[in-house]
């Protein structure tokens, strides 16, 4: 098992190394620094002073790989790669383009992200798998048929809408929760409850979809006809034999995701004010600050791969065929 | 002039290719059989027909012209600046003139009061006329008389059109062969049902727009269903143009990775794992920051707004086909996988026929089901991506009229008091029409297609 995870984590190097130089690649050779610093003064009459202060505030002002006014090891590590792309692998994320420590802001912002996102597939997890529940206990009939219908209409409403619509029925007609904003400690109920009750509901049709495909993809093994036949009754087959090895797939896939979380919703958060990951990343992004962008892309890949490895070690703890080699 | 705008010219393609995939599987037969299985159930007819309807309107608003003007001082033609589509020029009537800001459905004046000055110098703050529209009833002054009027007058309209068209097929049944391409509609009540409720509705509110804003404009005044309607092009473009871009790649890299094995598939799968770790929305943010720096930094030649904004549109779907292609060669490479061990593969090979050979004959056509499943899919979710990508300015350009720009530019509208609600219903409904017949569609094919399908609770 450890020797498995061990190797598990060496596995991820090369692709966080790969995933390294793609974002290398798409941030400073596609368009050199030069390029992106005039893009920030503006694009016209721009001295290349003002270009070369930008960069040196920033730490943009070295060759790409190799310095060759320094010596020794400096050659390597007075460099833009090394200094913006290999110290990523020290979780040493830089200052940002507007001069704030990239570091701080995460370990400020993740827990805001963190305290819709985990609600919110909680929650959803609860309730999609009841309804999914319920449509496979009635399944091949009216009921199933038209929720399945019902879903499929869920899954087609775009997420701005229900944003949009969330927030000006709920807090602008029946003024129950305040639109946006957040506060700390207990304060933040009020704000995240809106939110949290939008993700929810906006992950209604396609998870509810999902789980009872899931399901009925489980009623259709030997093991349920075989219950069946011994005279179980449908809802003890559902909740006992069913339930409980679709639980399998269910959990591996919401290990994955876990560590996500931390980044939290991208729209959700900025729609609603809150001080997170995500709304943070579209701040960036519309202000064009690369340094950020950069980051997140790192953390996302880094979240994502240790997700996996979650995944692999959930599947050994809950279904004991697996064994990790 | 006819005039080829990039997004045209690979949308042309797509029609094309669509056509020829027709054309393979009216004559391939267990294809065929499960082709007739969805135009057997009754939502895949509904949801075909729809598709269809949207896809001839993003095919008329696909063919481009300049107009020719000609110029009395210097006596000679030139061509106008301003390029138009089929489309523009069948909705002319309705959308030619602009009122000056908002103004809500059906209504007769504007939507903010005014201040105007009277003869004799006295201000009024009054509620101005429409110019254009709204205070041009056709048939009665009453607006729901009117209304009701124009109804009956379009299903007067359709019934002449429907009586035209039963007679071509009429005679076609009787004069000419059995087997035409209509045999799996075979004149089907659903489809002629679907097909008349959209002919209707669709003279309806041609009739309707003559004499109202059906929608209301927007703040400088443009005609809302005009907006929503153009906008039809750019969500079914960058769902089908994404998954042209991702094609090649899943599938070659898919077969290669799966067939041949080895180190190319660990190159292959090492690239692929790659991609697919990093979070889809910041691979997407961080490709197209870079080619809005780039497109910035260096000002390619265009000849006017239209081709950099259909540059602009072409690159969001390259950079989207670019990142999504992981999944479906992942897919893929499993099912080739699989496929190489099978027997009548094994038996090919000891025939002594060549890789390449096996792989067409053999491999593609067995995984032909998972791309279509897959096409089928992802258009969905890509056009409500593109509402969500605007929503960041990492989408579409400005000008483009597109769902996700109307959403945008509506937001702030909402916080206005009374609040402006028409954009946002209309970009709404247009796309949640087009993504539920989509998913419907995709629900059906995939029934038909995939052999794990819960069939028998469907």
């Amino acid at each position: 098992m450890i020797n498995y995870i061990f190797k598990r984590i060496l596995y991820a190097i090369p692709i966080l190394i790969g995933v390294n130089l793609l974002t290398f690649t798409l941030f400073f050779v596609v368009n050199s620094p030069d390029e992106v610093a005039r893009l920030h003064l503006g694009n016209k009459r721009v001295t290349q002073e003002q270009i070369q202060s930008w960069n040196e505030q920033r730490g943009y002002n070295f060759p790409l790989f190799f310095n060759q006014s320094e010596t020794g090891l400096n050659v390597i590590k007075k460099t833009i790669f090394y200094e913006k792309s290999v110290k990523l692998f020290y979780f040493d994320f830089g200052i940002s383009d507007s001069g704030r420590d990239i570091k701080y802001d995460i370990k400020q912002r993740m827990w805001p992200s963190l305290a819709i996102a985990l609600p919110s597939l909680l929650v959803g997890l609860m309730i999609n798998i009841t309804f999914a529940l319920f449509f496979v206990f009635f399944r091949a009939t009216k009921v199933d048929y038209i929720g399945v219908i019902f879903c499929v209409a869920l899954m087609s409403i775009s997420s701005l809408f229900y944003i949009i619509g969330g927030q000006y029925l709920i807090s602008k007609l029946l003024q129950l929760v305040p639109i946006s904003g957040y506060a700390q400690g207990v304060d933040a109920i009020k704000f995240l409850i809106l939110p949290v009750f939008i993700s929810v509901i906006y992950g209604i049709g396609s998870g509810t979809r999902w789980y009872r495909s899931l399901f009925l993809e489980e009623i259709e093994k030997d093991y349920v006809k075989t219950a069946k036949s011994k005279g179980l009754s449908e809802v003890s087959v559902l909740f006992n034999h069913v339930f409980k090895n679709a639980l399998i797939p269910i959990l591996t896939g919401v290990v994955v995701i876990l560590p996500l979380l931390f980044l939290g919703s991208l729209i959700v958060e900025s729609f609603f004010g809150i001080p997170g990951l995500g709304s943070y990343t579209i701040d960036a992004i519309q202000s064009q600050d690369f340094a950020i962008v950069r980051a997140m892309v790192f953390l996302g890949t880094i979240l994502y791969i240790f997700g996996l490895i979650l995944t692999d070690i959930s599947y050994t703890l809950v279904d004991p065929r697996v064994r990790l080699k | 002039m006819f005039v080829f705008l990039l997004t045209d010219i690979f949308f042309y393609i797509i029609i094309f290719s669509i056509g020829l995939y027709i054309f393979y599987v009216r004559k391939t037969k267990d294809i065929l059989e499960t082709w007739k299985h969805v135009f057997k159930s009754r939502t895949g007819i509904i949801s075909i027909v729809v598709l269809s309807f949207f896809l001839l309107i993003a095919i008329l608003d696909s063919i481009h012209i300049k107009e020719k003007i000609y110029n009395e001082q210097t006596e000679s033609f030139s061509y106008e600046s301003e390029i138009k589509s089929v489309l523009d020029i069948i909705l002319l009537p309705t959308y030619k003139n602009y009122e000056k800001s908002y103004s809500s459905p059906f209504s007769s004046n504007l939507y903010s009061k005014e201040t105007i000055i009277l003869e004799n110098n006295i201000e009024r703050r009054v509620y101005p006329k429409l110019l254009y529209k709204g205070n041009h009833n056709k048939y009665a002054s009453d607006n729901t008389v009117n209304i009701l009027l124009t109804f009956i007058i379009s299903l007067l309209k359709y019934f002449f059109v429907f009586l035209i068209f039963y007679l071509f097929f009429y005679f076609r049944i009787i004069f000419k062969r059995k087997n035409n391409i209509f045999t799996p509609f075979k004149l089907n009540k659903v489809f002629l049902m679907t097909l008349s409720i959209i002919v209707i509705l669709s003279i309806f509110l041609y009739e309707l727009s003559l004499q109202y804003y059906v929608l209301g404009t927007d703040k400088v005044g443009v005609d809302v269903l005009y907006k929503s309607i153009k906008s039809i092009r750019t969500g079914i473009l960058i769902g089908t143009l994404t998954t042209i871009v991702m094609l090649p790649f899943a599938i070659f890299l898919g077969i290669f990775a799966g067939y041949i094995g080895g180190f190319v598939d660990d190159v292959i799968q090492y690239i692929y794992t790659t991609l697919n770790s990093i979070p889809s929305v910041l691979l997407i943010a961080s490709a197209i920051l870079m080619l809005q720096v780039y497109m910035a930094n260096n000002p390619l030649n265009f000849e006017n707004i239209y081709e950099r904004a259909d540059l602009r549109l072409f690159f969001l779907c390259m950079i989207l086909g670019l990142t999504s292609w992981t999944g479906l060669c992942r897919l893929l490479r499993g099912e080739s996988m699989k496929l190489r061990e099978v027997e009548y593969v094994q038996a090919s090979k000891t025939f002594g026929l060549n890789r390449f050979s096996i792989i067409v004959r053999h491999i593609m056509p067995n995984i032909m089901h998972i791309v279509i499943i897959t096409i089928v899919l992802d258009f969905s979710a890509l056009v409500l991506a593109e509402a969500v990508l605007s929503y960041v300015n990492i989408g579409v350009d400005p000008t483009t009229y597109s769902w996700g720009n109307m959403i945008n530019a509506a937001r702030l509208e909402m916080s206005k008091e009374p609040i402006v609600w028409w954009s946002l219903f209309s970009a709404f409904t247009f796309m949640f029409i087009l993504v539920l017949f989509a998913n419907l569609f995709s629900d059906v094919v995939r029934d038909a297609f995939d052999p794990r399908s819960n069939k028998n609770y469907e």
